[in-house]
């Protein structure tokens, strides 16, 4: 099967000399059409740096990002440009305030990727535009709020359609449920799970917690210091983690059940992943 | 068996100038050394109810009715002068955002080494004793290190094990954390909460542990009491509220974790960390 994404030893340094520093050591993941993959990582961990290295919003300073058979690592300005016009990779950020311009309505906001893409008539973009807030189950009638007037949860579907609307191949997903309350954090979960699989539109999901996106993934990997310590089926990761960090994840996520992990066992897991060096 | 609880909260109401309810009618105990969590949305009243039993409701919010006891003493009708030899000192508490409550330009040592020095008298020179002795008992690795260090070189994790130093410093008997591990990564966060779990096996220091979270809370509480809209719309043991979860809205909170948390893979497989 050919692969959608495929980000090949993609290394990423900051500064010169003496104070460079690595941020990705050699990080390769791939993803196929469809598939839905969580990237799982701590503060520092470098799970931002290879969003925005996909992007092409950070240089990588070695590897390749190949996107749908293209190199589009090392893009000139204006191959960027159109690679992104394209709308072919969306973002979808952790807190809609900030991701959506607070005096644009939601019609304006899902259409102006359409518009700036361009080949679409005025009515054409009307339509798509309420045809992807209906995909992510919210009524017209919302086309004509700015986002002050949506709940955090409407917010966050309005910034998902928006990415929608272009017809994406790939969305990233920054920690898209982050911000938002348990029960808006349902109803986004719900509409993500099953979204763009008819379509075949690959998601990644970002995020430093695990139990946030073990329902919504098919599998896990496992960004730790700037490697990828260990990838495997959601199931897998979560049932047998191998790297003593994916242990000592699985073992502090907090669960209802307690999990069987106690704070002796956290203890040792700890101890192991320091020894790990 | 007749309870000790060393807090209770009796039909607690919380009013705007205008007179609006935001925390209505609120009943809620804690056992010497128990762990409660209180457990709602932002919104829900959760953080005023503490508020009000730290009694640093913001301006402009006022207890309308009802009663604060904490050891036998009403806190609902307390001067400043009482409230000093309380707050810091026998109750004291932690809030989400470690590095907003310490001073950027001092280094964390010499804050927890006043705070000491006011609270319990100590001398300047038992005082930095006593700090590197508490910094070490908050699980921090080189507490003469840490000491030196400013607030901008220390991770959230070490600010908050900073903060409970800091919050502890006078011995108190009941800690608030109100959304304590909020900001954390998942395994600092667990970090953390073994420690307050440490804290209060090894010192009897009751908890309440505040959180939107209903698994944070369940880790360490052997009661729950979930807030909506300002009201307690349930209490109980966490095993009851757990298993037998009586309103919709405790049902759905437990749904989440269940159809999107790694119970789901948890319940089918033995975890083999």
């Amino acid at each position: 099967m050919s692969e959608l994404l495929e980000v090949d030893g993609v290394e990423v340094s900051y500064g010169r000399g003496r104070a460079e520093r690595r941020i990705l050591h050699g990080v390769s993941l791939s993803l196929a059409a469809g598939e839905s993959v969580g990237l799982i990582g701590e503060t520092g961990s470098g799970k931002t740096t290879l969003a925005r290295t996909i992007l092409g919003l950070t240089r990588l300073t070695a590897g390749s990002v190949r996107f749908d058979g293209e190199t589009v690592s090392g893009l000139g300005a204006r191959a960027l440009r159109s690679f992104r016009r394209s709308g072919r990779l969306q973002y979808v950020f952790q807190d809609p305030l900030q991701s959506l311009d607070p005096d644009v309505t939601v019609r304006d906001s899902i259409g102006e990727g359409l518009r700036i893409r361009g080949g679409l008539t005025a009515p054409d973009v009307a339509t798509r535009a309420e045809a992807a807030l209906a995909s992510v189950g919210l009524p017209a009638d919302l086309l004509g709020r700015v986002p002050g007037q949506l709940s955090g949860g409407q917010r966050q579907r309005v910034a998902i359609a928006r990415a929608l609307a272009l017809q994406p191949r790939l969305l990233l997903l920054d920690e898209p449920v982050s911000a938002l309350d348990a029960a808006n954090r349902i109803q986004v979960l719900d509409l993500l799970r099953t979204l763009g699989t008819d379509q075949g539109i690959a998601k990644l999901f970002i995020s430093h917690d695990l139990g946030s996106v073990a329902g919504v993934t098919d599998r896990i990997a496992v960004l730790f210091r700037g490697d990828i310590v260990e990838v495997g089926s959601t199931r897998d990761i979560i049932a047998r983690p191998q790297h003593p960090y994916t242990r000592l994840l699985v073992g502090s996520a907090t669960t209802l059940t307690g999990g069987g992990v106690d704070r002796e066992r956290r203890r040792e897991l700890r101890q192991a992943l320091a020894d790990h060096g | 068996m007749v309870r000790d609880d060393i807090l209770s909260v009796t039909g607690l109401r919380v009013v705007t100038r205008d007179g609006d309810p935001l925390v209505h009618d609120v009943s809620l105990a804690v056992e010497r050394g128990g762990a409660l969590g209180i457990v709602g949305e932002s919104g829900s009243g959760k953080s005023l109810t503490c508020r009000s039993i730290l009694g640093i409701l913001p301006p402009g919010l006022r207890v309308d009715a009802g009663t604060v006891t904490f050891d036998g003493i009403d806190l609902t009708g307390l001067d400043y002068r009482s409230w000093q030899g309380l707050r810091g000192n026998r109750i004291s508490a932690v809030f989400q955002d470690p590095a907003s409550y310490l001073n950027p330009s001092i280094t964390v040592g010499k804050q927890l080494s006043e705070v000491l020095r006011v609270k319990t008298g100590l001398s300047r020179r038992a005082a930095h004793a006593r700090s590197l002795e508490l910094f070490e008992q908050m699980g921090l690795r080189e507490p003469a290190h840490v000491y030196r260090q400013y607030p901008f070189e220390l991770s959230g994790g070490m600010l908050q094990r900073v903060l409970i130093a800091i919050a502890l410093s006078a011995d108190p008997e009941l800690l608030i954390a109100d959304e304590a591990t909020t900001a954390l990564d998942v395994t600092v966060q667990a970090e953390v909460l073994d420690l307050l779990e440490d804290l209060r096996r090894d010192r009897g220091l009751t908890l309440i542990l505040v959180s939107h979270d209903l698994a944070v809370v369940s880790q360490i509480c052997d009661h729950v009491v979930v807030m909506r809209d300002g009201v307690v719309v349930e209490s109980g043991t966490a095993d009851d509220v757990l298993k037998r979860p009586q309103h919709e809205y405790t049902r759905s909170l437990i749904e989440h974790h269940t159809a999107y948390g790694i119970e789901k893979f948890l319940a089918e497989e033995v975890l083999d960390v």
